[in-house]
């Protein structure tokens, strides 16, 4: 008989309260109704375990690191007893070749039913040159990557690395970081981005408890991130959004608006550009997030926000034109441009109608 | 010359819904660019409680009433493209496979470059004015009310119309909501340029070219300060 998520965890010596407790927050987490609770435990106690796969490639462990700290103790015990058993190269206990094995032999027994999580990514510098950029067990992550991916019944992008390539793949990327979902040969299992840098562990946790429990992806966005957690941008949510509609802007870190709390958009904040749960589950078990500590958001789960210059500039480069300017440096100075040779213009057409009206007189 | 001969027939040439949804639209465009940069680099801040004031809040409703007005125009004089007289169509369809208009836009530029002595003379637009604003104009309202829209639907949310239609597939195309944002800023900049041009020249060819200009844009009557013919092939 294989053992079901319930009996994983009894043996870690859960107790059922807590299970039960445990279930009616995942729940309201994931905005799901109170009813769901059941559901989730029903499914916890009947369902044989999936086993996870949890890889690290190019990364900073930012992501584990959320993951470990998750605000309720007791999510991370029942999370991890889910998934430790497996290979997490970071926390598991297992070393060496019997480490390494772990993987194939997960591969070859849960065939189509395992899930891989992704922390960071590969740098596919490795295919090409065949360089060093990040190896694991002797061989190039990549190669670890794509034979995992291939028989996986669906791949969780970690963090803002495996969803979008994140600081190792800023300009000019030497290592080719490359998020997961454009890795060639990939294969076909559909991948979850949980973005963030790192991302909230409630999200986490709820991402992984959602895929065990119900057995299939949640709703996602159109760029492949669950729509419960990333539909709304921090700025939509933020308790500082009254003093952004009055008008009322830090305008420097010591001033009398950083002191009061004002609005942080000035001083850079991404809060209106970033698809993420900041400002409602916020961080360490709900205590604060950034901006509630004083300092913008740096829209750390969006596409390509470290390739967009200062962190506190409201208005940010252009990377796609590869220059070091913001729209109002290149618009201004075509406006200057244009504006001066409109004058320029205007001087010699009135001095050649004052010479054309001298000339038919 | 001497004395101006003023008895070429006036030509009736931008009907009265062109000509509303030309001021419309400028009106809409002046209070977009005012507000719209106030929105990436707003005002110095406001002191006091947060319940006293909404200039923010302000600012950003000018920009959206202003944004729809801008749509709906537009959307209108597309459709005036279709039933109004062959001059509304000009801006939208460029007859860029004819190699007379090309000899045309060439002759004008030589004019504003002070090569060529004389203008021609047109009923409608110029050549020159023609492709110009099809691309900077055209084109760069097409190019903000997507963009537009597509911030628009960020606010209504993922349920809303602007969200599906817009939203949903330009912030992946641009690559994230902030390129978005940058490149709606850039928009009004190319836009600015075409205003700035476009004012100037309208003034200055009011006075040095061979027709009306202003005055056509406001009773919808081209008048002609000789009585040669118009070289226009209109
Ligand atoms: C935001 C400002 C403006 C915009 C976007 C704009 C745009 C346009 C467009 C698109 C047309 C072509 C009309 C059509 O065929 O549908 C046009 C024509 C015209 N505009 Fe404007 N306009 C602006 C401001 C002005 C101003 C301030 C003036 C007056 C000084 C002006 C004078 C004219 C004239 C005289 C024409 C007719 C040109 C001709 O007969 O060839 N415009 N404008
Ligand atoms: C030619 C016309 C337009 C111009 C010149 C213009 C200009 C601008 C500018 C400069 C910004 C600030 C961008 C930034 O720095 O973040 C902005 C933001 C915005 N515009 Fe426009 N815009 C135009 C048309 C529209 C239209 C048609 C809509 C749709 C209703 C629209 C909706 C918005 C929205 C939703 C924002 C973001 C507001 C925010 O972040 O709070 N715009 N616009
Ligand atoms: S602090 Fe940032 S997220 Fe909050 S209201 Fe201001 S701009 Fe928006
Ligand atoms: S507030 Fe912004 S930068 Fe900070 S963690 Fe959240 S999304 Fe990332």
């Amino acid at each position: 008989m294989k053992e079901t998520f319930y009996d994983v965890m009894r043996r870690q010596g859960i107790t059922r309260r807590s299970f039960l407790k445990f279930c009616s927050l995942t729940a309201a987490a994931m905005g799901l109704s109170p009813l769901y609770a059941s559901k989730i435990a029903h499914a916890m106690e009947t369902k044989p375990r999936i086993p996870v796969l949890w890889l690290h490639g190019l990364e900073c462990t930012c992501c584990s690191e959320s993951f470990l700290r998750s605000g309720h103790p007791l999510a991370k015990d029942v999370i991890l007893s889910m998934i430790s058993l497996d290979y997490d190269s970071v926390i598991m206990a297992a070393a060496g070749h019997q480490a390494e094995a772990i993987v194939e032999e997960v591969i070859a027994e849960h065939k189509g039913e395992y899930i891989l999580a992704c922390e960071g990514n590969p740098g596919l510098e490795q295919d090409v040159t065949g360089g060093m950029s990040c190896v694991v067990a002797g061989r190039p992550y990549t190669e670890q990557l794509r034979m995992a991916a291939k028989d996986a019944k669906a791949i969780i992008s970690w963090g803002s690395c495996a969803s979008w390539g994140c600081v190792q793949a800023a300009a000019p990327n030497p290592t080719g970081a490359t998020p997961i979902h454009k890795v060639p040969g990939i294969g076909n299992a559909p991948i979850i981005k949980v973005p963030g840098c790192p991302p909230i562990a409630e999200v986490m946790t709820a991402v992984v408890t959602y895929l065990v429990t119900f057995d299939r992806l949640p709703e996602l966005d159109r760029q492949g991130r669950p729509k419960m957690f990333y539909s709304q941008r921090i700025h939509d949510k933020c308790y500082r959004r009254p003093h952004f509609d009055a008008g009322q802007f830090v305008e420097a870190w010591d001033d009398e608006g950083a002191r009061q709390g004002y609005c942080l958009y000035k001083m850079g904040c991404k809060g209106p550009t970033t698809y993420n749960a900041c400002s409602t589950v916020r961080w360490n078990g709900g205590l604060s997030f950034p901006i509630q500590s004083g300092h913008p958001c740096i829209g750390c789960s969006e596409d390509g926000f470290w390739d967009k210059g200062g962190f506190y500039d409201r208005l940010t480069n252009i990377p796609q034109f590869g220059v070091e300017a913001n729209a109002d440096t290149v618009g201004g100075t075509a406006a200057a441009i244009v504006g001066g040779a409109v004058a320029a213009h205007a001087a010699v057409s009135a001095l050649k109608r004052t010479q054309q009206k001298g000339d038919q007189e | 010359m001497g004395t101006t001969i003023r008895n070429e027939p006036a030509v009736y040439v931008y009907e009265a819904p062109l000509r509303l949804w030309h001021w419309f639209n400028a009106f809409a465009l002046l209070v977009l660019c005012v507000t719209g940069y106030f929105i990436g680099a707003p005002l110095p801040t406001l002191s006091g409680e947060a319940s006293d004031h909404f200039l923010m809040g302000y600012i950003r409703f000018a920009h959206f009433a202003a944004g729809y007005i801008f749509v709906i125009g537009f959307v209108f004089r597309i459709y005036w493209a279709f039933v109004g007289n062959e001059h509304a169509r000009q801006i939208f369809l460029p007859p860029i496979t004819n190699p007379d208009f090309w000899d045309g836009v060439r002759h004008e530029i030589k004019w504003y470059a002070f090569i060529a002595r004389e203008p021609r003379k047109y009923t409608g637009h110029n050549p020159l004015a023609v492709i110009t604003m099809h691309v900077m104009l055209v084109w760069g309202t097409v190019f903000m009310i997507v963009t537009g829209l597509a911030l628009y639907g960020e606010g209504t949310g993922m349920d809303s119309w602007q969200y599906t239609w817009f939203s949903s597939w330009v912030i992946p195309l641009f690559g994230q909501s902030q390129d978005v944002h940058t490149f709606h800023r850039l928009g009004m900049w190319f836009i600015l340029l075409f205003v700035i041009t476009h004012v100037y020249v309208a003034i200055r060819e009011d006075i040095m070219s061979r027709q009306s200009l202003i005055s056509t844009m406001i009773s919808g009557w081209r008048t002609f300060k000789d009585n040669r013919e118009v070289d226009d092939g209109h």
